[in-house]
């Protein structure tokens, strides 16, 4: 019988006792309590692939495994240049032809930037989910696989990294870590607990699924380029 | 979903003369494997990293019911409802009754197995609402009438893409497309608004972590992340087993899970997510939802082949089968194909309805060797054929054969007089090029090749005449 949800206490204690059951676990569990928040206290670590050199290099190189684009600019102010450049320089098919637009959308971070100056047409808002272009930042990144972390949060609205055709993520090489654990012991460390999402983006949306074909922009942006700035 | 997993033989009949699925298949081998393979390497030990998922997993199993407990208290301080369900039939009702709750009317689906236990898609449609599968792969099945996938990975492996041209046509009634691109960028397009209007979104969980009460995401569509981010609603749908303790078991998990699936190094979008939407946020869920799954899980917990539980559902072991690679998915007849199949299916839905399953296997162990969190899966299949012989479940001549052939071989001059006229029958029967065309009690065999006949002496014949000289 299906349990309502109104009273769902009946089926969480049936599949517990069912766990406890299976498993030959009788009498008191404190032990195991004990010893599974020690187990979470202690953070252990699997193997991990060494890194040699260069962060910044590995994450480039490895962000473009994963069909991203990256570009290194000395400051943020020749962001909305290197945008413009960017788009202008897209050759796409007539197809795709209106994803060239110089309009689109960026994380409040970005409003004051002189995208004008620059021949865009950039608002700072969360996407409506019709938007060519969306500009964000990243929280860090990923050298291993060459992955932007984005946190959810008030400024990081974070479907603009998604809807719009073109992702374009501002990244600053001092937030490059080694691996994925180092991604979270940043976000333990600076934040306290996790957000309510983690988005880790390694490149553009793709699909396989059609006589395993890969297609870029199943659903997501047909195109991640990553502005290295600093 | 409907059993039919003892056709299996039948079934498997009509797919070896399947030309298209049999294309179809042939590039699993140059994709899948070898990218599996070229992946390996960038991890520095990948044995290791294999044991180490191995011990992961097996952490979780061990002290299953307090993982839970520490996931289920997680989860809720950060504003999420735990529900268990304790069968496929629970899980329906609770996502009606979450629907019902929200007044949600339309629920955008990210793919999930132990959906496709419970048939959900159907329990929703038939209570009055609209749901959209947004996994294209799973999509193109549900506009074919809820076609059956074939890989957990690749569900719409099996298809060509005219037969997905016809598909969209028919179901969007646009010209039809002949490029993948083309329909591709057609799919985007339909499902773009599904994902705007939507009011619910449904995932399952790659993995709950016990640490933050989160569920772990993984696709490279980015359907997930749409689909959570969204609704307003978010229920995420899961097995008890799918409990990893930490973010770092989840890093290293995430290093064997993409590279056994697909060879990738990362999947392109890997999200977790813990709770609702805080305050000022523009994107994601207002109310979030976990369903805790056991439908049989349980059952294979405090059984002998418990280790079947570790599985992170990456597909390797079907993509490396021969019998797999064969057949394809929809010979195994229920959701999970492949060696895993063989032995989830007969667990979840009973021994004497899916023991074929467990026998579909060469026992090469090409399986064993390519899962990330090692299970044995041939020593499964072994442990299951065995209960399916002791249960009485084989037909009654296989049960005469095999008593008859212990008779035999327990008697060893008994043994040895038979197999002395054993092997010089078959190599009268050969005649002269050796070969066996015809056994009239192993046709299965002999219909689709020849059999080698014996040179005409036995092992110990042989044996005796060398150590004597």
């Amino acid at each position: 019988m299906a349990t309502p949800l109104t009273d769902p206490r009946a089926a969480r204690d049936a599949v517990l006792a069912r766990v406890r059951s299976a498993l030959k676990l009788t009498g008191d569990r404190g032990a195991a309590r004990a010893a599974a928040e020690a187990y979470l206290a202690a953070r252990a670590q699997g193997p991990r692939p060494r890194i040699d050199g260069d962060l910044t290099e590995r994450f480039v190189l490895r962000a473009g495994h994963m069909a991203s684009t990256v570009e290194r600019l000395a400051d943020r102010s020749a962001v909305p240049q290197a945008v413009a450049r960017y788009l202008d320089a897209l050759q796409l098919p007539p197809a795709l032809a209106a994803q060239q637009s110089r309009a689109g959308v960026c994380w409040p971070e970005f409003a004051a930037l002189d995208w004008a100056g620059a021949g865009l047409a950039i608002e700072a808002r969360p996407t409506q989910g019709d938007d060519r272009l969306g500009i964000t930042g990243c929280y860090c990144a990923i050298a291993e696989t060459g992955t932007l972390v984005v946190l959810s949060g008030p400024d990081t609205p974070t479907a603009t990294t998604l809807l719009p055709d073109t992702h374009i993520a501002v990244l600053a090489p001092d937030r490059i870590v080694a691996g994925m654990e180092d991604a979270f012991a940043l976000i333990r460390r600076e934040r306290g607990a996790v957000p309510r999402a983690i988005n880790m983006i390694s490149g553009p949306s793709r699909t396989g699924d059609i006589e395993q074909t890969i297609v870029l922009g199943a659903h997501g942006p047909f195109r991640v380029h990553i502005l290295l700035v600093g | 979903m409907q059993v039919s997993s003892m056709k299996f033989k039948a079934t498997a009949h009509v797919k070896l003369h399947d030309a298209r699925l049999q294309e179809n298949l042939a590039k699993l081998k140059p994709k899948f494997v070898n990218a599996r393979r070229n992946s390996l390497s960038e991890v520095d030990d990948f044995e290791a990293t294999r044991a180490a998922g191995k011990a992961i997993r097996d952490r979780a199993l061990d002290n299953l019911d307090v993982w839970l407990e520490i996931f289920e208290r997680n989860a809720a301080a950060r504003g999420a409802t735990v529900l268990f369900a304790e069968n496929p039939a629970d899980v329906n009702a609770l996502v009606l009754e979450i629907a019902a709750r929200h007044a949600v009317r339309k629920i955008v689906k990210v793919k999930s197995m132990v959906s496709e236990e419970s048939a959900l898609d159907h329990a929703i449609e038939a209570a009055g609402l609209q749901v959209v599968e947004t996994d294209l792969g799973e999509y193109i099945l549900q506009i074919n009438d809820y076609e059956a996938p074939s890989h957990i990975v690749g569900p719409v492996l099996h298809k060509s893409k005219d037969e997905v041209a016809d598909l969209f046509a028919k179901a969007h009634g646009t010209p039809r497309k002949t490029g993948v691109e083309e329909l591709c960028r057609e799919a985007r397009q339909v499902l773009r608004q599904h994902y705007l209007t939507a009011d619910m979104g449904v995932s399952g969980g790659n993995f709950f972590v016990a640490e933050t009460g989160s569920v772990v995401l993984v696709t490279n569509e980015g359907n997930a992340t749409l689909s959570t981010t969204l609704p307003k609603v978010h229920v995420a749908i899961s097995g008890i087993e799918k409990i990893v303790p930490t973010l770092e078991d989840v890093a290293t998990l995430m290093r064997l899970l993409p590279r056994s699936a697909t060879g990738q190094s990362i999947s392109n979008y890997v999200d977790i997510y813990t709770g609702p939407k805080g305050e000022g946020e523009h994107h994601g869920a207002e109310h979030m939802y976990f369903i805790v799954v056991d439908s049989g899980r349980t059952g294979i917990l405090g059984s002998e082949v418990r280790e079947a539980l570790r599985c992170i559902r990456c597909g390797a072991c079907m993509n490396h089968c021969p019998v797999y690679q064969n057949v394809g998915g929809h010979s195994y007849g229920w959701v999970y194909p492949g060696p895993i199949g063989s032995i989830l299916t007969p667990m979840y839905v009973g021994l004497e309805q899916a023991q074929e399953l467990p026998a579909a296997s060469t026992l090469c162990n090409q399986c064993g060797v390519v899962c990330p969190v090692m299970i044995p899966l041939p020593d499964l299949q072994r442990k299951l054929r065995e209960q399916a012989f002791s249960r009485g479940l084989r037909p009654w001549y296989e049960r005469a054969a095999l008593k008859a052939w212990s008779f035999v071989a327990l008697r060893p001059g008994l043994y040895a007089l038979a197999t002395r006229i054993g092997v010089r029958v078959m190599k009268l029967v050969a005649g002269r090029d050796g070969r066996i065309h015809r056994l009239p009690i192993g046709a299965g065999w002999t219909d689709g090749r020849d059999l080698a006949a014996p040179a005409g002496r036995t092992f110990r014949e042989l044996y005796r005449a060398r150590g004597a000289r």
